[in-house]
Parts: structure tokens; sequence; C-alpha cells
């Protein structure tokens, strides 16, 4: 048993660490305000590697592992959430056609997606009537001759406008989740028609977009019907990713409040001094120890291919749930300021609060955990 | 980042586990009713390498690390927290101090037999008037001539009633105004002017005797001092960041315990013609304490394997403590509500477990100095 990080993680994490803090978090503030799509940012990302962390290098990844994608993400997302989401799904994307993908798919979008040829990848799964429950998604694909057209509606697909390539998945058999196939769709694709972007309380500066298929062409990805196991592979994956990235918005909402805590005086005396402040600081300090270890053990057995749905979820639910609450905490101890565009305390709230519900919300987590206790 | 168990690891969770299940589950609930010291089960521990698994086997343990530690207590617990912490006290309390700051000599007289289970230990920092804020202590410690005068008491001491020695602090040097200056001792139990009261009737942990202990111009020869003069809150401050990962695996023990009770009770009684488990308000309610268990677990391994490696390690010892204690009393409360009305009955175990709990969130350091720990280390920046 060892929690040390090896030499490679180590590396990513300091690349990461670096490049956010130096290229992202000047920019975080006006990306929120201006709901700018931080194209320049996910150049530089890729450039470092950081848009395919656990992609194999021969499709142009890092080759990295998961734990030093979670490392990346948390660092990435300290900086800006909205960067932090779109390279989450971008990453998922890679690894999803790597896994599922023919060798002719992987090589021509892996690497495609790793260097920043593609802005971005996207993930489309949500239906307006379909959320938690994916088995009741009304997208159909049917067969022309050797090509399957697509019809139908996704929702709330991150990086949908930009997306150099888009896994989606639509009905091809009979009803619930045995009769769901994975396809492929290029940006650009006919009958592919992007919807109108939606206006999020937080993550402002990542491109939230519906999406319409009309007869719109896709390549299948994977087994015809097995569309379901990728999607859920893939999200076991994707729930280490979000639960690394509030962990992120989290630690920057901490460590902003520790700061200014010392500084802040009251009563003649800086409010750190104060155990009201302290016990906020010490549980949130205990409760992120707890969604870190519980994130990076879900990682390290991806890693090493062991199932991980269970830990995943709790991964997710932990760290999601503790990291709103750790941010709302930090807007507490800065008080009116905290509630104020100056500081950065209300976008840490806003941009934290949308991880408890995407990617499989707090309460699909526990249906699953619940589900692995029970059997 | 590796977080399998080594084989040394799996191998001393499963002799805990079969040992605990087969050896100490079956007496836990009569244990609890009669408050009957479990002599025949701390001397089994004693021959299974339980009573000092972190010291070298030179000095008569298991000469193991302290995540097998953490995997012993946690079995062990989840049997019996009261045998539990009888363990805890006399690795984290009484062998590990002795093993850090004792001499050579020291350690022949004082250690070996103390983790070979022979003999057993106890912890006196606290007193009537000195909890959480040990700097505040009466107990003295007088140097006359080439003797030591211990004059004083010390209460709530785990392990009292039965210890053949008690790791003692005493204020050795007052200074009116500033810090006072602890030194440590190890005093038997048959010196003269040392006594005990009768073991304190509590809520919990019914079988692990706690008393008074008192001392009575006590006398004692240099050899007897553990460190240096005037190191003693040091002394006392290093062995809580190791009994600290002792309770927080007691904790997760119990925890655990009732968890696993009430998932099987969830998938066996019926309400409203399916199974309790089949209702989502009890199937969160089970996901929350299995996620919150597993927290606690690894915040708790994080600790021991700094230990293991000689790093500080306080700060992740009060996270781990602060953590499994209060999560141990979420995770006690909802299997007892899950359990319902036979939750509340002493026929069945859920109320033993929530009694159990309780104490971990104040012996040891209390949750309340662990969050001061925390938020001092964090706020250092």
């Amino acid at each position: 048993m060892d929690f040390d990080l090896t030499d490679t993680q180590k590396l990513v994490q300091q690349t990461a660490r670096d490049f956010a803090q130096k290229s992202i978090l000047p920019e975080a503030a006006a990306i929120d305000r201006e709901e700018r799509f931080p194209f320049e940012i996910l150049k530089g990302l890729a450039d470092l590697g950081l848009m395919a962390v656990n992609v194999p290098s021969e499709l142009g990844g890092a080759e990295a592992g998961v734990v030093a994608y979670s490392l990346a993400m948390m660092e990435v997302a300290r900086a800006c959430a909205s960067t932090a989401v779109t390279m989450a799904v971008t990453n998922m994307v890679g690894e999803v056609i790597a896994k599922f993908g023919t060798r002719e798919q992987a090589s021509k979008h892996c690497p495609r997606l790793a260097d920043g040829t593609y802005a971005a990848g996207a993930f489309a799964l949500s239906e307006p009537g379909a959320g938690s429950d994916p088995g009741s998604m009304r997208t159909t694909a049917t067969r022309n001759g050797d090509k399957w057209l697509l019809d139908g509606q996704k929702m709330w697909i991150t990086s949908g406008a930009h997306a150099g390539v888009m896994v989606v998945w639509a009905r091809t058999g009979g009803p619930g989740t045995a009769g769901i196939s994975c396809f492929l769709v290029e940006k650009g694709a006919p009958g592919l028609i992007i919807g109108k972007h939606e206006d999020k309380m937080g993550l402002r500066g990542s491109n939230t977009v519906s999406l319409t298929f009309e007869g719109c062409e896709g390549e299948l990805l994977g087994d015809l019907n097995g569309g379901f196991k990728i999607a859920m592979m893939a999200l076991d994956g994707g729930r280490i990713g979000i639960s690394s990235q509030a962990i992120g918005i989290a630690s920057a909402a901490l460590d902003e409040s520790i700061e200014y805590a010392r500084d802040r005086k009251q009563f003649d005396q800086p409010i750190a001094n104060f155990q009201a402040i302290q016990w906020m600081i010490a549980d949130s300090r205990t409760e992120l120890d707890a969604a870190r270890l519980l994130c990076l053990r879900a990682a390290s057995m991806k890693e090493r291919s062991v199932p991980f749905s269970r830990e995943a979820s709790m991964s997710k639910v932990w760290s999601t749930e503790a990291a709103v609450r750790v941010c709302n905490r930090a807007v507490q101890v800065f008080g009116g300021y905290g509630y104020t565009r100056e500081f950065a305390a209300e976008r840490h709230l806003r941009d934290v609060r949308v991880t408890t519900i995407y990617e499989g919300t707090t309460q699909v987590q526990k249906i699953v955990i619940a589900r692995a206790a029970l059997k | 980042m590796d977080l399998e168990l080594t084989e040394e690891q799996r191998m001393i969770r499963d002799t805990a586990r079969d040992f605990a299940v087969k050896e100490v589950e079956p007496k836990a609930a009569e244990l609890d009713k009669t408050g009957r010291w479990p002599t025949e089960l701390v001397k089994r521990m004693g021959e299974l390498g339980f009573m000092g698994i972190a010291v070298d086997d030179t000095h008569g343990g298991a000469g193991m690390d302290n995540v097998c530690y953490a995997l012993a207590m946690e079995e062990i617990s989840r049997a019996c927290a009261s045998t539990g912490v009888i363990m805890s006290v006399n690795n984290s309390l009484y062998c590990d101090p002795v093993k850090k700051f004792g001499t050579p000599a020291q350690k022949d007289r004082w250690l070996t037999p103390y983790a070979s289970g022979e003999k057993l230990g106890c912890f006196g920092l606290t007193e009537p008037m000195s909890g959480s804020d040990a700097q505040t202590m009466n107990t003295v410690a007088e140097k006359k001539g080439d003797k030591w005068l211990i004059n004083g008491s010390k209460n709530w001491i785990t392990n009292g009633p039965h210890a053949d020695t008690i790791v003692l602090f005493a204020i050795s040097e007052r200074n009116p105004g500033g810090k006072s200056k602890h030194t440590a001792f190890l005093v038997d139990k048959d010196t003269p002017g040392f006594s005990r009261e009768k073991p304190d009737e509590k809520l919990g942990i019914h079988a692990a005797h706690s008393c008074t202990v008192f001392f009575e111009n006590v006398e004692l020869s240099d050899e007897h001092r553990l460190g240096g003069v005037g190191d003693g809150f040091k002394v006392a401050m290093s062995t809580l960041d190791g009994g600290r990962i002792g309770i927080a695996c007691q904790a997760l023990g119990i925890a655990r315990a009732a968890f696993e009770k009430a998932v099987e009770y969830s998938k066996e009684r019926k309400s409203f013609g399916v199974p309790l488990a089949n209702h989502q308000a009890i199937a969160f309610m089970i996901a929350d304490m299995a996620t919150e268990i597993d927290a606690a677990r690894l915040l708790i391994w994080r600790a021991a394997t700094m230990k293991d490696k000689g790093v500080r390690h306080s700060q992740e010892s009060a996270i781990a403590k602060l953590f499994a204690s209060e999560m141990a009393t979420r995770v006690t409360h909802k299997a007892l509500q899950i359990f319902g009305g036979y939750g509340y009955s002493r026929e069945f175990p859920m109320e033993r477990h929530y009694r159990d709990a309780r104490i971990t969130e104040i012996y040891e350091g209390t949750s309340e100095i662990q969050r001061i720990v925390i938020a001092a280390n964090a706020l250092k920046g």
C-alpha cells in the first residue's frame, strides 16, 4: 500500500499546475463573465498532452494513466471549471473511441482530439425526456445501405457546437437499454443541427447546446445494440473526471477562504482566530481529503483494469456533495465580499453546483452504491 | 499510488477476522450486558500477536506495520468495540511511546512483556479537571535527591483496573505565567502509593474497564522516566498521533458492524409488500453509510502509511479520527433507524453499536481538538 505519487504522476500534476496557474487562472474571471469558449487555452492543454492523458501513445495520447488524468483535472479545475469540463469530456471521448473504435476510427479521431486539431470532443447521451434513465431515449438510428442515419434530439451537450467529433447514442433495437447503439458523428455532418446555447448558472465558459439530428449520418462505434454498455463504462470513468473537477474547484475555494481569513480583521483580530471560522476550514479540509482519496482510489482501480463502478460512484457522490459544501462555506467566510463578483468565491459556488447533477446525479450514484451493497 | 494490501497485510486481516468472528463476536453481547472484563480474549490477542503489532519481534511484538495494526483493529472492533479499545490502548498508547522513547533497558523491562501480551499497559494523561487542555494538569513530579516524588490523580484510564504499568504524565517544572514542563514516567501497579478506584460506569464499551488512579508520594528512580526531563508533552502528543489512528479504526469497525447488519436486515424485513431495501429512503441511507465507511478507511490507511514512513502525520491522524468517529455516529444512527423498534431493543446489537460509537468522538482527543489541529495546520499555509 502506497499513497505516494509516481514520478510520472507528479510530472503530469506539475505540468498541469504550472500551465493552469500561469495561463488559465488569469483568464478565468473573464471566461466566466464573457461566456468565452477558451479555444486558445484548450490548444495549450492539447500541446501539453492534457486532452488525451489516458489515451495510448500510438494514438497520440500521453498514456500517463488515470491517476495522472485525475490530478491534471484537479489542477485545471482549480483555475477554471469551464476549461476543466471541456477537457474532461474531450478526454472521455478519446478514451471511448480508443477502447471501442475500430483501428481506423481510433487512428482517425484520437490523434486529432489529442493534438487539438479538434477543439474538443462531445458526448451525446441525454435527451429532453431521458436524463438519469437513458433507456428511455428516443433518438433513432436506421440503416440505409451501408450507412446509419440518426434522427432525434439530444440535450445538455457539452462542447456540442465546437466538437470535432462526438459520440452519440441512438436506438437501433427494441425498447430499454438493450436496443441502444453508439455512433460517431463528425462536425458539420449534414443533418446535424446545433441548437441554442444554454444560459447556465455556472460553467459559463463551457459550451452547452441541444442537438437535433435529421437524417444525420453516423458511423457505428462498437457492437450493434451494445451502446448502453459503452455509455456506462464511459460514465464510470467520467465520474472520476467530474469528481476531480469538483475537488479542484473546492480546493481553490478553500485556499482562497483561508487566505482571506488570515487577512480579514474583525473585533481587532484576524477572523481566522475565531473557532467559528476554524471549524468551517477544518471541516472543509477533512471532507476534501476524503474526496481526494476516494477519487484517486477509483482512478487507480480503473488504471489496474479492475471493476470500479461502485468506487467511481462513491467518489462522485462524496466529492461533489462535499465540494458544494466547501464552496458554500468559502462564500460564508468571505461574507458580503463572497457574494460579489470582485472575488472568485461566488463563481466557484456557481461552477461547482452542477457537479452533483451531470454525468450521473447524486441520486443515480446512490442507486449504484446501494445496489452494490445489497448484492 | 497503490492501495492494494500486501500479502502480510491480507494475512493479518484474515487472521483477525477469523478470530473476531469465531471467538470475539459470540461474546460481545454478554460482555456488554455484564460489563465483564474479557480476560480470555485479551490473552488470546496476546497469543496472536495483536497486543504489539507494530513492535519488533525482538521486543515481543509481531513486527508488522501500522496498516496491519489498522486492519486488525477494524476487525476486532467490528466484533466487539470494548475488546478493540483494550487492544488499541496497549498497542498505541502504551507500547508505542515505550518503543519510541524508551532506553534499551526500559524496552526489555517495559516493552517486551507488554507487546507479547503477558502484561498489560495503560496511559495516564487526563485528569478530573484537565481533559482537552492537557497543559493544565495538576499531577506533579518533584525531584528529591535522585528520586522523583509523584502526587496527583488521573481519570478515565482505559485498561487502568487491570494494567500492570501506566505511562504517566506529570508536571516536572511549574512556570507561573508561562507554560509548565511535563515529564513522562513508567509506574508499575505494585509501586507504594499507587492505587485505583473501581471501574467507571459508562454509556458504552462496558467491557473496556477504565478508572481513576491515584499517586500518593509515589517514589520513582530515573529508570522510570520515559524520555527526557521536560519532554512529556512531546511524548504525549506524538503518542496520541498514533492513538488517533487506533480509535479511528475502532470507529470504523463499529460502523461496519452496524452497516453490515443493516444491509442484511433491509433485505429480509418487508414493508409495504417489498423488502425495506427496495425503498429509496432505505437504499440511500445504505449508500451514504457505504461511502462514508470507505472514505474513513482510506483516511486511516493514509495516516497509517505515513506513520510507517516516519513522516509527520498529526494532521492526517486528526483528519482520520475526526472523520471516522463522526462517521461512526452517523452510521450507527442510520443503522438503528433501519432496524426501527428492534434497533432500540437490547435483544439486537444496534443499540450497543450506537452506544459504543459515541465514545470515539470524545477520547484520545475530542472532535473539537481534532478540528483545532486541522485548522491550525490549514491556516499555517
